[in-house]
């Protein structure tokens, strides 16, 4: 499950992608914000965010689980919207704000995360980071009044009961399907905001 | 992934030219185009990146709307007004992929998005869309995620959409810009090709065109209901899917409109089941004849046969659903 380069750490090495051709495009400089900290990085075009924030800033909180965006395993937040970083291009978030598993956190864990903890919402973590990255985005869109699938009505108020929390983070997986706990974590936290 | 050259274009003219060059790809959300260009299934030599163009509005246009090509399909769904005047817009939108997905994926990225065939994205098996001429793999190969309607003996690749299937029962138009400048607008019906022996031509744009919006006029009928069928509850592209908006007047149908996805090379549309359907009242024996014309034609592989059955089905279940 993991991808070719999900542990290695290329610090001194601008222009590592997921292949190097010999006609490889000259680097590009991108300038974003990062859990509140702004980074200039001159990066490949086909570095993807997932890369950037692992590889080049060593943000490792992200993970890759597919790289194809099916697992959600690299769900961060950009511009306030939950997305699969391995599906973007990091040059394309010149400008972006990018919150990652590293910056929900100050000084103490966030509600969420504290909650995950209490809850058992793991086994061996790795979709974790997604995980959480994805719920505090998805309340937020509950908290916008945005519809999902499974919604009675397109119009009405959204409760978010279990069905509905199914149907909204089903585009994060959990090989270890310690779905029970993950669900109750997020649930509690959604009642007590 | 193959090396590429990557430029942001600052307005819609400058983007059409750009990508008017041989291998330039335009790039808004980037779903599915980086990952067809992770598998190198997809090897364009530039990316046109056009996510700030300011295409991303929704405007009102008479008594419709019109949706800019960059709007996300998260956007578009939860708009106040599709939510109550083309429901089954925001349903189809709301089936279709997950939450991530959705705010990356954009109104013209999902119409130009390419087959979830299996064979289309394995570049070690034949594909005549992938390579033209190399033949088709599916056939007499695995089938489940693909086509019966339009299909023919070069391709039976699903086109996947379910947001483009509820704009087909919806009469939506897609807004072009020409790499000439030029401006002008394609039926949605007119949109797709048909495969053919040439299914690696999938529409009637050309080089360096680039969608603009899609248009929707006022909804010819008020009762509008979505349903999709797959293999899991979430997350999944159809097996099969349909879309119907519907007027009754006086117990009998005045206006329908059908259209299906997990069915067709496009997202498809039939006149004849619309027109058996008009000005007439709804009952089972109608609904049991609407299906055996929209599968007159179909042609099935032993993987594929039971879209036929269940394509009727669901057909038959929206029909009572929405004229109830």
């Amino acid at each position: 499950m993991l991808g070719p380069h999900a542990s290695h750490f290329h610090e001194k090495d601008p222009s590592h992608a997921t292949s190097q051709g010999p006609e490889a495009a000259p680097p590009m400089k991108l300038s974003f914000t990062v859990n509140g900290t702004e980074h200039t990085l001159d990066l490949d075009s086909r570095v993807t965010l997932l890369d950037a924030l692992r590889d080049h800033l060593g943000l490792t909180g992200s993970k890759k689980g597919c790289d194809h965006g099916q697992c959600g395993a690299c769900t961060v937040i950009a511009g306030g919207r939950r997305i699969n970083a391995c599906l973007s291009l990091a040059v394309m978030h010149d400008g972006d704000e990018i919150t990652t598993v590293e910056g929900l956190a100050g000084p103490e864990l966030s509600a969420l995360q504290q909650a995950f903890i209490k809850h058992d919402g793991f086994q061996c973590g790795y979709c974790t980071p997604g995980q959480i990255c994805s719920a505090v985005a998805m309340l937020r869109e509950v908290s916008d009044g945005w519809p999902s699938h499974v919604s009675d009505s397109l119009t009405g108020p959204v409760r978010l009961s279990r069905e509905e929390l199914a149907e909204r983070m089903s585009g994060n997986l959990c090989r270890c399907s310690c779905y029970p706990g993950i669900n109750a974590a997020i649930l509690e936290t959604a009642e007590a905001e | 992934m193959r090396p590429f050259d990557y430029s942001r274009a600052t307005d819609p003219g400058d983007a059409c030219r750009a990508a008017a060059a041989p291998e330039a790809a335009f790039v808004a959300g980037g779903t599915n185009l980086l990952d067809l260009m992770k598998l190198e299934v997809m090897a364009p030599g530039a990316l046109v990146d056009i996510s700030r163009l300011g295409l991303d509005g929704i405007e009102p246009e008479g008594d419709g709307l019109r949706i800019g090509a960059t709007v996300t399909n998260s956007d578009l769904a939860a708009d106040a007004r599709v939510r109550e005047g083309w429901p089954v817009l925001s349903r189809a939108l709301l089936a279709g992929a997950s939450g991530q997905l959705r705010n990356k994926a954009t109104t013209g990225g999902n119409l130009l998005q390419r087959t979830r065939c299996p064979y289309f994205y394995d570049t070690d098996t034949p594909c005549n869309k992938r390579e033209p001429g190399s033949g088709c793999s599916a056939l007499g190969g695995e089938q489940r995620n693909h086509a019966i309607l339009g299909t023919s003996p070069d391709c039976i690749a699903l086109h996947p959409s379910d947001m483009a299937v509820a704009m087909r029962a919806l009469d939506a138009t897609v807004a072009v810009q020409g790499a000439n400048g030029e401006h002008r607008h394609i039926a949605l019906s007119e949109f797709y090709r048909l495969p053919g022996d040439t299914p690696h031509l999938e529409t009637r744009l050309m080089p360096g065109d680039l969608i603009t919006a899609v248009h929707l006029p006022a909804a010819k009928g008020n009762r509008q209901v979505y349903r999709k069928v797959r293999d899991r509850a979430s997350y999944a592209f159809a097996l099969v899917s349909a879309a119907a908006v519907v007027r009754m007047e006086g117990g009998r149908i005045a206006h329908a409109a059908l259209a299906f996805g997990g069915l067709g090379t496009q997202p498809w549309r039939d006149p004849e089941v619309d027109a058996l359907l008009t000005g007439e009242a709804p009952s089972e024996a109608l609904f049991d004849k609407a299906g055996e014309v929209l599968m007159r034609d179909a042609e099935t592989h032993e993987g594929t046969a039971f879209k036929v059955p269940l394509g009727k089905r669901v057909l038959k279940a929206v029909l009572a659903e929405v004229t109830a």
